[in-house]
């Protein structure tokens, strides 16, 4: 028997198979590169949150806590009347992007595989890949022909152009949470009777709801936070928060601004856990 | 053209074609076949061979490349799935998950517009059918998966449909309560009356449970017939080595009168057997012998209507019930004989050792091909 394994020699090799089975955790320098990344990502954040909170005029000199630039921006006219229009815009956005990305979602999973659906992924998904200032360089041209031919200059265009840009947000998960679902239960639906709309309105539509819900906050949250093509899109006294803020930063910066970026980000990361734990959970 | 409707199904030289050109699949190919009202049917065959694909096209998921499909003698062919008396059971279940139990079994009814009263009552009755009063309020994705299986099934019951076509219900199944479904199965196809279309790739669930069975491969049926029928008279070669276990063996005919044939079998003994149609009446054949059908002889006592053999034992195989019996007749062929292991004190070889094996004219059958 002096050529098979002795036990000694195999209890070891098990035990190192054991602890190096390979896991990137276990790579040397890992939680250093993790820990790093978390930080150069999320610390500019709590010294904007931090000075949201003082209560003296500086960005930088902390002077003691005070809730006044949060009631100062929630005084403030201008700031109400832009954050009014942000939100208009990105539920007037969201609802069309969602609807057409119900569409699209519902035409590119729930038919015979077709010839060229490669290419209709890739132009449902286009605002994802032509840079932003393209796109608003291409629509300020588009829509100032209109505006010419037309002469009406109201906040449609800006809704347009947002519901443009948020189609492939409001697509990706509903796509996603089509695709996961199992077509067996049309079939089922509509081998139980079911007319199609019958099966949609009663299974297919039920089941995406999650899909559709994730993906209208998520086409609203991108909505609320664009800059590039609100600035070019927008008409004189269109500014949304964002570009308001940024006009703002232009001149003295009191932590005013902090206080409604705080605003902001809360809304987001409400908004982002709630898509997080729709689209997390199971049927 | 009218069918008789005395057959619950009739599928008539059905053909389908998935894709084109080079990646072509034909998955059936010029399919006939008759089912019978109120019977337990099973389509069996291995993995491939075409048996879904038969079944979505009864339920209407597909339509066939050519050929007809008749229910009680109409041609349902334009007919979508929703429009056709026809249930399914799925493999796996496809239950609505945002449903309760309940739900599940009133929703082809629901969809049928029965009035309320007539709905719950029928939701009672298939909860009671299939023993799952208790659970009518669950959700379904909390019931376990034997549990889903029934509700599957009363969900598909629950509309009284002419036909109910169920693929593989059992497949996702453990052993013991896979036993105890298919008497349940077949309980309630007894109760309901209602002609069932099963598919299996399990010989042994379809001789069980079935009144007929058709064995398929590559998209044809190869033979359609009762259990008893498939298993003591398998039609070819693929048929006998599919269901149950098989040994086969050459033999040529040396001669044939009234459809018997003398068959001389390479392994030396001369046996009469039946000439089943479609069989040349000389020249070589393969004949088929189940295991259960030979025995050890003990010093030349072979019955008027047995043939022995002369052979050695290879192998000897211990499996719970039955002992298994590897030998290797003078011919180099393999033969299994399987003895029961029932202390009724056979003569039992040793291994090594040279043998007799006797084997009962009438379990010689002659194969197609
Ligand atoms: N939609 C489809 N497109 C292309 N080929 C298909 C399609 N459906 C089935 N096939 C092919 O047709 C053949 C028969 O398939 P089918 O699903 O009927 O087999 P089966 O007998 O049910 O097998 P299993 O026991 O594995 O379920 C297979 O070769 C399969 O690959
Ligand atoms: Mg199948």
């Amino acid at each position: 028997m002096a050529d098979t394994l002795s036990d000694d020699v195999l209890r070891r090799a098990a035990e190192r198979a054991q602890s190096k089975r390979f896991d990137v955790r276990t790579m040397p320098g890992f939680t250093t590169i993790a820990v790093i990344c978390f930080i150069a990502l999320y610390a500019p954040l709590f010294p904007m949150a931090f000075y949201s909170f003082n209560a003296g005029d500086s960005i930088a000199v902390w002077q003691g806590f005070s809730w006044r630039w949060y009631v100062s921006a929630w005084s403030n006219d201008l700031v109400k009347d832009v954050t009014v229009r942000s939100l208009i815009v990105a539920a007037c956005a969201s609802g069309i992007a969602t609807v057409l990305a119900v569409l699209a979602a519902l035409g590119t999973t729930r038919t015979q595989p077709f010839r060229g659906q490669t290419l209709i992924y890739v132009l449902i998904n286009q605002p994802l890949m032509v840079p932003e200032i393209v796109t608003g360089v291409a629509l300020l041209v588009f829509f100032a022909m209109i505006k010419v031919a037309t002469g009406y200059t109201g906040l449609i265009y800006l809704i347009a152009a947002h519901a443009a840009f948020c189609i492939p947000f409001a697509y990706l998960p509903i796509r996603a949470r089509l695709e996961g679902m199992d077509k067996t239960l049309e079939a089922a639906a509509s081998d139980l009777y079911a007319t199609p709309i019958q099966a949609f309105r009663r299974i297919t539509l039920p089941l995406m709801t999650p899909g559709i819900v994730a993906g209208a906050m998520l086409a609203f949250v991108i909505s609320l936070d664009d800059v590039v093509i609100t600035e070019l899109v927008k008409a004189a006294g269109q500014d949304t928060l964002p570009t308001y803020m940024l006009g703002q930063l232009r001149r003295a910066i009191t932590p005013e601004i902090n206080a409604i970026s705080t605003a902001l980000l809360a809304i987001t990361v409400v908004l982002l856990t709630t898509i997080f734990f729709l689209t997390s959970k199971k049927e | 053209m009218k069918q008789s409707a005395e057959n619950a199904v009739e599928v008539v030289g059905v053909s389908k074609v998935f894709g084109q050109g080079a990646s072509e699949v034909r998955a059936l190919d010029d399919v006939s076949v008759s089912i019978r009202q109120n019977e337990f049917f099973t389509l069996l065959g291995p993995s491939g061979c075409g048996k879904t694909t038969l079944l979505r096209l009864l339920a209407g998921f597909e339509q066939p490349t050519a050929g007809q499909i008749f229910l009680s003698g109409i041609d349902i062919a334009g007919l979508p799935p929703n429009k056709r008396p026809i249930n399914t059971v799925f493999q796996n279940y496809a239950l609505f998950p945002h449903l309760t139990v309940g739900q599940n079994i009133a929703f082809g009814l629901e969809m049928l517009g029965r009035p309320k009263a007539e709905v719950s009552d029928t939701v009672e009755r298939m909860l009671r059918l299939v023993r799952m009063e208790a659970l009518r309020d669950r959700k379904t994705s909390q019931i376990s998966g034997g549990q889903q299986q029934r509700v599957a099934l009363a969900r598909a019951l629950a509309p009284q449909p002419k036909v109910l076509l169920l693929d593989e219900p059992l497949s996702a199944l453990d052993y013991k309560l896979r036993k105890e479904m298919q008497l349940e199965l077949k309980r309630l196809q007894h109760e309901t009356g209602i002609t069932f279309v099963f598919v299996t790739h399990d010989q042994e669930e379809a001789l069980t449970m079935s009144d007929r069975i058709a064995v398929m491969c590559d998209g044809n049926i190869l033979q359609v017939g009762g259990p008893r029928d498939i298993y003591d008279h398998p039609a070819d070669r693929f048929v006998a080595d599919f269901i149950g276990e098989s040994n086969f063996m050459n033999a040529r005919i040396e001669s044939v009168s009234d459809g018997r044939a003398t068959l001389s079998l390479t392994a030396g003994a001369t046996v009469q057997a039946i000439l089943p149609e479609g069989v040349a009446s000389s020249g070589d054949v393969t004949v088929v012998v189940r295991p259960e059908r030979a025995r050890f002889l003990k010093d030349g006592e072979a019955g008027a209507s047995e043939v022995s053999l002369p052979a050695t034992v290879e192998t000897i195989v211990y499996v719970g019930t039955d002992t298994h019996y590897h030998l290797k007749l003078s011919s180099d062929e393999a033969f299994i004989a399987r003895v029961q292991n029932d202390d009724r004190g056979g003569f039992l070889p040793a291994q090594g050792q040279a043998v007799q094996v006797a084997i009962a004219a009438s379990a010689v059958q002659v194969l197609k091909d």
